[in-house]
Protein backbone atom coordinates (compact mmCIF):
# COMPACT_ATOMS: atom_id res chain seq x y z
CA UNK A 1 0.00 0.00 0.00
CA UNK A 2 0.98 3.23 -0.71
CA UNK A 3 1.99 5.71 2.02
CA UNK A 4 -0.39 8.83 2.57
CA UNK A 5 2.70 10.62 3.52
CA UNK A 6 6.76 10.73 3.19
CA UNK A 7 6.67 10.99 7.30
CA UNK A 8 5.22 7.43 7.76
CA UNK A 9 7.49 4.37 9.26
CA UNK A 10 7.95 0.76 9.45
CA UNK A 11 6.73 -0.66 13.22
CA UNK A 12 9.34 -2.16 14.63
CA UNK A 13 8.58 -5.74 15.80
CA UNK A 14 11.82 -7.19 17.04
CA UNK A 15 11.73 -8.37 20.27
CA UNK A 16 12.49 -5.96 23.16
CA UNK A 17 16.66 -7.08 24.53
CA UNK A 18 17.34 -7.60 27.93
CA UNK A 19 18.60 -3.68 28.85
CA UNK A 20 15.10 -2.62 27.13
CA UNK A 21 13.04 -5.22 29.38
CA UNK A 22 14.36 -4.12 32.53
CA UNK A 23 13.00 -0.52 31.06
CA UNK A 24 15.15 1.85 33.87
CA UNK A 25 17.72 3.46 31.25
CA UNK A 26 14.77 4.78 28.95
CA UNK A 27 12.98 5.87 32.50
CA UNK A 28 15.57 8.07 33.41
CA UNK A 29 15.97 9.62 30.22
CA UNK A 30 12.63 10.69 30.78
CA UNK A 31 13.07 11.46 34.56
CA UNK A 32 16.26 13.59 33.43
CA UNK A 33 13.33 15.69 31.02
CA UNK A 34 10.96 16.08 32.97
CA UNK A 35 13.82 17.28 36.43
CA UNK A 36 14.61 20.08 33.33
CA UNK A 37 11.67 21.17 33.43
CA UNK A 38 11.70 22.37 37.30
CA UNK A 39 14.13 24.96 35.90
CA UNK A 40 12.38 26.42 33.22
CA UNK A 41 10.61 29.64 32.85
CA UNK A 42 6.63 29.31 33.53
CA UNK A 43 4.16 30.60 31.06
CA UNK A 44 1.25 31.40 33.39
CA UNK A 45 -0.40 34.66 34.39
CA UNK A 46 -2.00 35.08 37.65
CA UNK A 47 -4.69 35.98 36.39
CA UNK A 48 -7.15 38.28 38.49
CA UNK A 49 -3.60 40.07 39.78
CA UNK A 50 -1.68 40.27 36.75
CA UNK A 51 -3.12 40.57 33.12
CA UNK A 52 -1.58 40.61 29.86
CA UNK A 53 -0.63 42.96 28.25
CA UNK A 54 -2.54 43.36 25.07
CA UNK A 55 -0.96 44.63 21.64
CA UNK A 56 -1.42 48.09 20.88
CA UNK A 57 -3.81 47.01 17.69
CA UNK A 58 -6.02 45.23 20.46
CA UNK A 59 -9.86 45.79 19.62
CA UNK A 60 -11.87 44.95 22.59
CA UNK A 61 -14.87 46.62 24.22
CA UNK A 62 -16.48 49.73 22.58
CA UNK A 63 -16.39 53.24 23.65
CA UNK A 64 -19.33 56.32 22.87
CA UNK A 65 -16.69 59.02 23.41
CA UNK A 66 -17.48 62.75 24.12
CA UNK A 67 -16.08 66.02 22.77
CA UNK A 68 -13.75 68.12 24.96
CA UNK A 69 -16.89 69.74 26.91
CA UNK A 70 -18.06 66.24 28.19
CA UNK A 71 -20.97 66.34 25.52
CA UNK A 72 -21.86 62.99 23.26
CA UNK A 73 -20.66 63.32 19.86
CA UNK A 74 -23.14 60.22 18.66
CA UNK A 75 -25.74 61.68 16.44
CA UNK A 76 -27.60 58.25 15.70
CA UNK A 77 -26.94 58.83 12.03
CA UNK A 78 -27.21 54.79 11.74
CA UNK A 79 -24.00 54.11 10.23
CA UNK A 80 -22.10 52.21 12.15
CA UNK A 81 -25.74 49.73 12.36
CA UNK A 82 -25.24 49.54 8.74
CA UNK A 83 -21.87 48.99 8.66
CA UNK A 84 -22.07 46.14 11.14
CA UNK A 85 -21.24 42.91 9.33
CA UNK A 86 -22.75 41.02 12.86
CA UNK A 87 -26.35 43.71 13.00
CA UNK A 88 -25.08 43.90 16.88
CA UNK A 89 -25.91 47.54 17.29
CA UNK A 90 -29.26 49.17 17.59
CA UNK A 91 -30.26 53.13 18.56
CA UNK A 92 -32.86 55.32 18.80
CA UNK A 93 -32.63 59.02 17.66
CA UNK A 94 -34.01 61.46 19.69
CA UNK A 95 -33.83 65.35 18.85
CA UNK A 96 -32.47 67.65 21.22
CA UNK A 97 -34.54 70.02 23.23
CA UNK A 98 -33.52 73.10 24.07
CA UNK A 99 -30.90 73.77 27.52
CA UNK A 100 -29.28 70.28 26.26
CA UNK A 101 -26.47 71.62 24.55
CA UNK A 102 -24.60 70.86 27.31
CA UNK A 103 -25.21 66.87 27.21
CA UNK A 104 -25.57 66.55 23.11
CA UNK A 105 -23.08 68.22 20.89
CA UNK A 106 -25.36 68.05 17.25
CA UNK A 107 -29.33 68.54 17.26
CA UNK A 108 -29.82 64.87 17.07
CA UNK A 109 -28.75 62.58 19.61
CA UNK A 110 -28.97 58.71 20.77
CA UNK A 111 -31.87 58.11 22.88
CA UNK A 112 -31.11 54.51 23.24
CA UNK A 113 -27.56 52.77 22.02
CA UNK A 114 -26.87 49.00 22.52
CA UNK A 115 -24.26 46.50 21.15
CA UNK A 116 -25.19 43.06 21.84
CA UNK A 117 -21.25 41.83 22.86
CA UNK A 118 -22.40 38.17 22.24
CA UNK A 119 -23.34 39.34 18.65
CA UNK A 120 -20.18 41.52 17.84
CA UNK A 121 -17.06 40.33 16.46
CA UNK A 122 -15.33 43.37 17.60
CA UNK A 123 -13.98 43.76 13.98
CA UNK A 124 -14.04 47.53 14.63
CA UNK A 125 -16.14 48.46 11.26
CA UNK A 126 -18.45 50.91 13.28
CA UNK A 127 -15.42 52.85 14.12
CA UNK A 128 -14.65 53.43 10.77
CA UNK A 129 -17.54 54.23 9.46
CA UNK A 130 -18.52 56.92 11.94
CA UNK A 131 -18.12 60.23 10.82
CA UNK A 132 -18.12 61.63 14.24
CA UNK A 133 -15.45 59.69 15.89
CA UNK A 134 -18.26 59.05 18.32
CA UNK A 135 -17.57 55.18 18.80
CA UNK A 136 -13.96 53.46 19.66
CA UNK A 137 -13.13 50.16 20.41
CA UNK A 138 -11.06 50.16 23.74
CA UNK A 139 -8.57 47.73 25.58
CA UNK A 140 -10.59 45.79 27.77
CA UNK A 141 -12.51 42.92 27.20
CA UNK A 142 -16.47 42.21 28.00
CA UNK A 143 -16.67 40.31 31.44
CA UNK A 144 -18.25 36.96 32.13
CA UNK A 145 -22.41 37.57 32.82
CA UNK A 146 -25.06 34.69 34.31
CA UNK A 147 -27.78 35.65 31.84
CA UNK A 148 -27.35 36.36 27.80
CA UNK A 149 -29.78 39.84 28.40
CA UNK A 150 -26.49 41.06 30.82
CA UNK A 151 -24.70 41.05 27.20
CA UNK A 152 -26.77 43.73 25.86
CA UNK A 153 -24.86 46.84 26.50
CA UNK A 154 -26.92 50.24 26.64
CA UNK A 155 -25.52 53.90 26.70
CA UNK A 156 -25.10 53.69 30.77
CA UNK A 157 -22.53 50.91 29.95
CA UNK A 158 -20.92 52.17 26.83
CA UNK A 159 -20.66 55.75 27.24
CA UNK A 160 -17.41 57.24 28.53
CA UNK A 161 -17.08 59.75 31.74
CA UNK A 162 -17.42 63.35 31.29
CA UNK A 163 -13.98 65.04 30.86
CA UNK A 164 -15.00 67.85 32.79
CA UNK A 165 -16.77 66.45 35.98
CA UNK A 166 -14.75 62.88 36.65
CA UNK A 167 -10.88 63.66 34.19
CA UNK A 168 -9.65 60.45 35.96
CA UNK A 169 -12.55 57.95 34.91
CA UNK A 170 -12.29 59.72 31.74
CA UNK A 171 -8.89 58.95 31.28
CA UNK A 172 -8.79 55.48 32.97
CA UNK A 173 -11.51 54.72 30.49
CA UNK A 174 -9.97 56.18 27.63
CA UNK A 175 -6.68 54.27 27.83
CA UNK A 176 -3.57 54.59 25.73
CA UNK A 177 -5.73 55.53 22.49
CA UNK A 178 -6.05 58.83 21.38
CA UNK B 1 0.42 -9.97 91.92
CA UNK B 2 3.25 -9.67 89.13
CA UNK B 3 0.69 -8.73 87.01
CA UNK B 4 -0.50 -5.55 88.30
CA UNK B 5 2.94 -4.78 88.64
CA UNK B 6 2.84 -3.06 85.25
CA UNK B 7 5.27 0.25 84.09
CA UNK B 8 2.36 3.03 84.09
CA UNK B 9 4.79 5.13 82.47
CA UNK B 10 5.92 3.21 80.04
CA UNK B 11 2.41 2.81 79.02
CA UNK B 12 2.20 6.82 78.75
CA UNK B 13 5.26 6.75 77.08
CA UNK B 14 4.20 4.98 74.55
CA UNK B 15 1.02 6.07 74.04
CA UNK B 16 2.09 9.42 73.56
CA UNK B 17 4.59 8.34 71.23
CA UNK B 18 1.89 6.62 69.06
CA UNK B 19 -0.48 9.58 68.82
CA UNK B 20 2.51 12.05 68.02
CA UNK B 21 3.50 9.21 65.06
CA UNK B 22 0.01 9.18 63.47
CA UNK B 23 -0.81 12.44 63.88
CA UNK B 24 2.57 13.62 62.42
CA UNK B 25 1.73 10.85 59.87
CA UNK B 26 -1.63 12.33 58.84
CA UNK B 27 -0.16 15.87 59.09
CA UNK B 28 2.65 14.67 56.40
CA UNK B 29 0.41 12.40 54.51
CA UNK B 30 -2.26 15.81 54.06
CA UNK B 31 0.82 18.12 52.81
CA UNK B 32 1.85 14.97 50.62
CA UNK B 33 -1.27 15.64 48.50
CA UNK B 34 -0.06 18.91 48.38
CA UNK B 35 2.75 18.52 47.47
CA UNK B 36 2.03 16.22 44.72
CA UNK B 37 0.29 19.17 42.95
CA UNK B 38 2.81 21.65 43.14
CA UNK B 39 5.33 18.81 42.16
CA UNK B 40 3.20 17.77 39.21
CA UNK B 41 2.45 21.18 38.46
CA UNK B 42 6.64 22.28 38.68
CA UNK B 43 7.30 19.46 36.32
CA UNK B 44 4.84 20.92 33.84
CA UNK B 45 5.72 24.30 33.67
CA UNK B 46 2.41 25.62 35.99
CA UNK B 47 2.60 27.33 39.12
CA UNK B 48 -0.16 24.98 40.86
CA UNK B 49 -2.34 25.59 43.53
CA UNK B 50 -2.01 28.89 44.76
CA UNK B 51 -5.16 29.86 45.99
CA UNK B 52 -5.55 29.00 48.99
CA UNK B 53 -3.86 30.75 51.79
CA UNK B 54 -0.49 31.99 51.11
CA UNK B 55 1.09 29.94 48.12
CA UNK B 56 -2.09 27.72 48.52
CA UNK B 57 -0.48 26.48 51.83
CA UNK B 58 -4.03 25.96 53.43
CA UNK B 59 -5.23 23.99 49.82
CA UNK B 60 -5.03 20.42 51.83
CA UNK B 61 -7.02 21.63 54.27
CA UNK B 62 -10.06 23.23 51.74
CA UNK B 63 -9.31 19.82 49.91
CA UNK B 64 -10.36 17.98 53.36
CA UNK B 65 -13.33 19.94 53.80
CA UNK B 66 -14.40 19.24 50.23
CA UNK B 67 -14.53 15.73 50.81
CA UNK B 68 -15.84 15.75 53.99
CA UNK B 69 -18.92 18.13 52.97
CA UNK B 70 -19.87 15.36 49.67
CA UNK B 71 -22.86 13.82 50.11
CA UNK B 72 -21.95 10.18 51.75
CA UNK B 73 -23.43 7.53 48.60
CA UNK B 74 -23.63 3.59 49.49
CA UNK B 75 -24.89 1.97 46.53
CA UNK B 76 -27.69 0.03 47.67
CA UNK B 77 -26.35 -3.04 45.38
CA UNK B 78 -23.39 -3.28 47.48
CA UNK B 79 -22.74 -5.46 50.68
CA UNK B 80 -23.18 -2.60 53.13
CA UNK B 81 -20.76 -3.82 56.02
CA UNK B 82 -17.56 -4.46 53.70
CA UNK B 83 -18.10 -1.44 51.64
CA UNK B 84 -17.47 0.75 54.70
CA UNK B 85 -15.16 -1.58 56.10
CA UNK B 86 -12.88 -1.46 52.82
CA UNK B 87 -11.64 2.27 53.09
CA UNK B 88 -11.17 1.64 57.20
CA UNK B 89 -9.25 -1.14 56.86
CA UNK B 90 -7.07 0.21 53.75
CA UNK B 91 -6.45 3.42 56.63
CA UNK B 92 -5.44 0.98 59.57
CA UNK B 93 -3.32 -1.44 57.80
CA UNK B 94 -1.05 1.84 55.99
CA UNK B 95 -0.88 3.82 59.71
CA UNK B 96 0.24 0.18 61.58
CA UNK B 97 3.43 0.19 59.67
CA UNK B 98 4.61 2.96 61.30
CA UNK B 99 4.90 0.76 64.35
CA UNK B 100 8.23 -0.44 63.99
CA UNK B 101 9.88 2.03 62.10
CA UNK B 102 12.86 3.48 64.09
CA UNK B 103 12.31 7.16 63.97
CA UNK B 104 15.42 8.16 65.66
CA UNK B 105 17.89 7.07 68.91
CA UNK B 106 16.42 8.00 72.12
CA UNK B 107 15.74 11.35 74.19
CA UNK B 108 16.26 11.61 77.84
CA UNK B 109 13.83 13.32 79.98
CA UNK B 110 13.68 13.09 83.78
CA UNK B 111 16.71 10.19 83.53
CA UNK B 112 14.17 8.43 81.79
CA UNK B 113 15.61 7.04 78.08
CA UNK B 114 12.74 6.77 76.02
CA UNK B 115 13.16 4.96 72.39
CA UNK B 116 11.71 6.48 69.55
CA UNK B 117 10.10 3.70 67.98
CA UNK B 118 6.86 2.53 68.96
CA UNK B 119 8.04 -1.36 69.60
CA UNK B 120 11.27 -2.50 68.69
CA UNK B 121 10.32 -6.17 67.82
CA UNK B 122 12.74 -9.00 66.81
CA UNK B 123 10.93 -9.58 63.38
CA UNK B 124 10.13 -6.08 62.78
CA UNK B 125 10.30 -5.91 58.92
CA UNK B 126 8.34 -9.36 58.80
CA UNK B 127 5.87 -7.16 60.57
CA UNK B 128 5.69 -4.40 58.20
CA UNK B 129 5.18 -7.27 55.19
CA UNK B 130 1.79 -8.85 56.74
CA UNK B 131 0.88 -5.63 57.70
CA UNK B 132 1.15 -4.15 54.12
CA UNK B 133 -0.07 -7.90 52.51
CA UNK B 134 -3.14 -6.88 54.73
CA UNK B 135 -3.83 -3.31 53.09
CA UNK B 136 -4.44 -5.71 50.18
CA UNK B 137 -7.80 -6.74 51.66
CA UNK B 138 -9.28 -2.90 52.03
CA UNK B 139 -8.43 -2.60 48.27
CA UNK B 140 -9.74 -6.11 47.80
CA UNK B 141 -13.21 -5.84 50.04
CA UNK B 142 -13.36 -2.05 48.56
CA UNK B 143 -13.47 -3.76 45.06
CA UNK B 144 -15.79 -6.65 45.84
CA UNK B 145 -18.61 -4.89 48.07
CA UNK B 146 -19.10 -2.24 45.32
CA UNK B 147 -20.94 -4.85 43.40
CA UNK B 148 -19.37 -3.21 40.23
CA UNK B 149 -17.10 -5.11 37.33
CA UNK B 150 -14.80 -2.10 37.02
CA UNK B 151 -14.17 -2.58 40.74
CA UNK B 152 -14.17 -5.60 40.82
CA UNK B 153 -11.22 -6.32 37.89
CA UNK B 154 -9.34 -3.47 39.68
CA UNK B 155 -9.68 -5.37 43.01
CA UNK B 156 -8.14 -8.46 41.00
CA UNK B 157 -5.30 -6.80 39.48
CA UNK B 158 -4.36 -5.08 42.77
CA UNK B 159 -4.06 -7.78 44.20
CA UNK B 160 -2.10 -10.12 41.58
CA UNK B 161 -0.20 -7.10 41.01
CA UNK B 162 0.79 -7.11 45.64
CA UNK B 163 1.10 -10.44 45.48
CA UNK B 164 3.91 -10.82 42.38
CA UNK B 165 5.96 -7.97 43.46
CA UNK B 166 5.81 -8.94 47.01
CA UNK B 167 7.87 -11.68 45.90
CA UNK B 168 10.65 -9.92 44.40
CA UNK B 169 10.50 -7.55 47.77
CA UNK B 170 10.80 -10.07 49.74
CA UNK B 171 13.92 -11.70 48.10
CA UNK B 172 15.84 -8.51 47.82
CA UNK B 173 15.12 -8.06 51.29
CA UNK B 174 16.78 -11.36 52.17
CA UNK B 175 19.91 -10.35 50.79
CA UNK B 176 19.79 -6.90 53.54
CA UNK B 177 19.30 -9.48 56.05
CA UNK B 178 22.12 -11.74 55.21
CA UNK B 179 24.21 -8.81 55.49
CA UNK B 180 22.36 -7.50 58.92
CA UNK B 181 21.68 -10.77 60.26
CA UNK B 182 18.42 -9.01 61.97
CA UNK B 183 14.97 -8.88 61.12
CA UNK B 184 15.11 -5.77 63.76
CA UNK B 185 14.41 -2.46 61.83
CA UNK B 186 16.48 -1.29 64.76
CA UNK B 187 19.77 -3.55 64.97
CA UNK B 188 19.91 -3.06 60.84
CA UNK B 189 19.94 0.38 61.16
CA UNK B 190 22.35 0.50 64.20
CA UNK B 191 24.38 -1.88 61.63
CA UNK B 192 24.73 0.59 58.92
CA UNK B 193 25.47 3.50 61.64
CA UNK B 194 28.68 1.47 62.91
CA UNK B 195 31.76 3.20 63.12
CA UNK B 196 33.38 1.58 59.83
CA UNK B 197 30.12 0.36 58.18
CA UNK B 198 28.81 1.88 54.93
CA UNK B 199 24.97 2.54 54.42
CA UNK B 200 23.30 -1.18 53.05
CA UNK B 201 22.99 0.78 49.55
CA UNK B 202 26.88 0.63 48.85
CA UNK B 203 26.49 -2.99 49.28
CA UNK B 204 22.75 -4.03 48.02
CA UNK B 205 22.32 -1.20 44.77
CA UNK B 206 20.32 -4.10 42.85
CA UNK B 207 18.90 -5.09 45.65
CA UNK B 208 17.08 -1.26 46.19
CA UNK B 209 16.04 -0.91 42.66
CA UNK B 210 14.64 -3.50 42.89
CA UNK B 211 13.08 -3.08 46.14
CA UNK B 212 12.20 0.40 44.89
CA UNK B 213 10.64 -0.88 41.96
CA UNK B 214 8.50 -3.08 43.99
CA UNK B 215 7.37 -0.24 46.89
CA UNK B 216 6.00 1.80 43.87
CA UNK B 217 3.88 -1.38 42.77
CA UNK B 218 2.96 -2.26 46.18
CA UNK B 219 1.85 1.24 46.96
CA UNK B 220 0.11 1.35 43.50
CA UNK B 221 1.78 4.24 42.63
CA UNK B 222 2.53 5.25 38.84
CA UNK B 223 3.61 3.38 36.79
CA UNK B 224 2.01 0.81 38.56
CA UNK B 225 -1.47 2.33 39.41
CA UNK B 226 -3.15 -0.20 37.88
CA UNK B 227 -5.75 -0.52 39.91
CA UNK B 228 -7.17 2.87 39.51
CA UNK B 229 -6.47 3.01 36.15
CA UNK B 230 -9.27 5.83 34.96
CA UNK B 231 -8.69 5.20 31.23
CA UNK B 232 -9.34 1.42 31.10
CA UNK B 233 -11.47 0.89 34.30
CA UNK B 234 -12.97 4.25 35.33
CA UNK B 235 -11.75 4.83 38.44
CA UNK B 236 -10.50 1.25 39.61
CA UNK B 237 -11.77 0.23 42.96
CA UNK B 238 -12.57 3.22 44.86
CA UNK B 239 -14.85 3.98 41.94
CA UNK B 240 -18.23 3.55 43.92
CA UNK B 241 -16.60 5.76 47.07
CA UNK B 242 -17.60 9.21 47.57
CA UNK B 243 -17.42 11.42 50.38
CA UNK B 244 -14.66 10.46 52.86
CA UNK B 245 -14.33 7.19 52.51
CA UNK B 246 -12.87 7.88 48.94
CA UNK B 247 -10.57 10.19 51.11
CA UNK B 248 -9.33 7.03 53.62
CA UNK B 249 -8.11 5.12 50.12
CA UNK B 250 -6.83 8.43 48.81
CA UNK B 251 -5.27 9.24 51.92
CA UNK B 252 -4.18 5.49 53.07
CA UNK B 253 -2.32 5.76 49.52
CA UNK B 254 0.05 9.04 50.66
CA UNK B 255 0.36 7.20 54.48
CA UNK B 256 1.17 3.92 52.34
CA UNK B 257 4.16 6.34 50.41
CA UNK B 258 5.66 7.95 53.72
CA UNK B 259 5.79 4.28 55.21
CA UNK B 260 7.40 2.52 52.39
CA UNK B 261 10.23 5.41 52.25
CA UNK B 262 10.74 5.31 56.07
CA UNK B 263 11.50 1.52 55.74
CA UNK B 264 13.55 1.92 52.36
CA UNK B 265 15.31 4.69 54.49
CA UNK B 266 15.89 2.37 57.02
CA UNK B 267 16.83 -0.60 54.74
CA UNK B 268 19.11 1.12 52.60
CA UNK B 269 20.08 4.45 53.59
CA UNK B 270 20.91 4.22 56.99
CA UNK B 271 17.98 5.37 59.00
CA UNK B 272 18.49 8.21 61.13
CA UNK B 273 22.06 8.01 60.26
CA UNK B 274 23.66 11.38 59.43
CA UNK B 275 26.66 10.56 57.37
CA UNK B 276 29.66 11.82 58.22
CA UNK B 277 28.92 12.51 61.88
CA UNK B 278 29.49 10.64 64.93
CA UNK B 279 26.08 10.54 67.19
CA UNK B 280 27.87 9.56 70.31
CA UNK B 281 29.97 12.41 70.40
CA UNK B 282 26.79 14.51 70.84
CA UNK B 283 24.09 14.88 73.82
CA UNK B 284 21.71 11.81 73.22
CA UNK B 285 18.70 14.69 72.63
CA UNK B 286 19.94 16.80 70.28
CA UNK B 287 21.50 13.24 68.28
CA UNK B 288 17.61 11.93 68.44
CA UNK B 289 16.35 15.56 67.08
CA UNK B 290 19.05 15.26 64.09
CA UNK B 291 18.44 11.73 63.67
CA UNK B 292 14.44 12.54 63.48
CA UNK B 293 15.18 15.56 60.88
CA UNK B 294 17.68 13.14 58.93
CA UNK B 295 15.19 10.20 58.91
CA UNK B 296 12.42 12.82 57.59
CA UNK B 297 14.54 14.13 54.94
CA UNK B 298 15.40 10.84 53.60
CA UNK B 299 11.48 10.57 53.62
CA UNK B 300 10.64 13.67 51.53
CA UNK B 301 13.15 12.68 49.00
CA UNK B 302 12.19 9.87 48.50
CA UNK B 303 8.57 10.97 48.16
CA UNK B 304 10.15 13.46 45.71
CA UNK B 305 10.77 10.73 43.86
CA UNK B 306 8.06 9.23 43.84
CA UNK B 307 6.19 11.93 42.71
CA UNK B 308 8.74 12.40 39.79
CA UNK B 309 8.32 8.89 38.40
CA UNK B 310 4.54 9.70 38.76
CA UNK B 311 4.68 12.92 36.32
CA UNK B 312 7.09 11.43 33.93
CA UNK B 313 6.48 7.32 33.04
CA UNK B 314 3.02 6.53 31.71
CA UNK B 315 0.88 2.93 32.84
CA UNK B 316 2.59 -0.26 32.67
CA UNK B 317 0.04 -2.42 30.32
CA UNK B 318 -1.34 -5.12 32.44
CA UNK B 319 0.90 -8.10 30.65
CA UNK B 320 3.91 -5.99 30.68
CA UNK B 321 3.70 -5.52 34.23
CA UNK B 322 3.56 -9.39 35.07
CA UNK B 323 5.99 -9.87 32.70
CA UNK B 324 8.39 -7.29 34.57
CA UNK B 325 7.64 -9.17 37.31
CA UNK B 326 7.99 -12.77 37.16
CA UNK B 327 10.27 -12.86 34.42
CA UNK B 328 12.43 -9.82 35.26
CA UNK B 329 12.61 -8.66 38.71
CA UNK B 330 12.14 -12.25 40.47
CA UNK B 331 15.23 -13.86 38.62
CA UNK B 332 17.07 -10.49 39.17
CA UNK B 333 16.52 -10.58 43.05
CA UNK B 334 17.70 -14.58 42.94
CA UNK B 335 20.94 -13.22 41.31
CA UNK B 336 21.08 -10.91 43.81
CA UNK B 337 20.05 -12.96 46.72
CA UNK B 338 22.88 -15.23 45.44
CA UNK B 339 26.06 -13.23 44.75
CA UNK B 340 25.28 -11.34 48.41
CA UNK B 341 25.50 -14.94 49.77
CA UNK B 342 28.60 -16.07 47.64
CA UNK B 343 30.18 -13.06 48.32
CA UNK B 344 29.33 -13.47 52.61
CA UNK B 345 31.03 -17.03 52.56
CA UNK B 346 33.81 -15.78 50.79
CA UNK B 347 34.87 -12.86 53.37
CA UNK B 348 34.42 -14.89 56.25
CA UNK B 349 36.67 -17.25 54.14
CA UNK B 350 35.02 -20.67 54.13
Amino acid sequence: MQALTNRAQEVSRKPMTFMERLYIPSILKGMAITFSHIFKKQPTIRYPEQKREFSPVFRGLHVLNRDEEGRERCTACGLCAVACPAEAITMEAAEREVGQENLYREEKYAAKYEINMLRCIFCSLCEEACPKDAIYLSETFAPANFTRTGFIYGKDNLLIPNPVTEPEAYAAAKGQRN
Amino acid sequence: MTLLAVDWLLIIEKLVLIAIIVFASLGIALYTTFAERKVAAVLQDRPGPNRAGPFGLLQPFADGLKLIMKEEIIPTSSNKALFVLGPGLAMTAALMTCSVIPWSSHIEIFDRKIDLQIADINIGILYIFGVVSMGVYGMMIGGWASNNKFSLMAALRGASQAISYELAMGLSLIAVLMLSGSLSLKTIVDGQMAAGSYWNIVYQPLGFIIFFVCALAECNRTPFDLPEAENELNFGYHQEYSSMKLGFYLFSEYINMIMSSAVMASLYFGGFDVPFLDESTLAPNIAALIGVAALLIKIAIFIFVFMWIRWTVPRFRYDQLMNLGWKTMIPLALFNMLVTGALILLKAGV
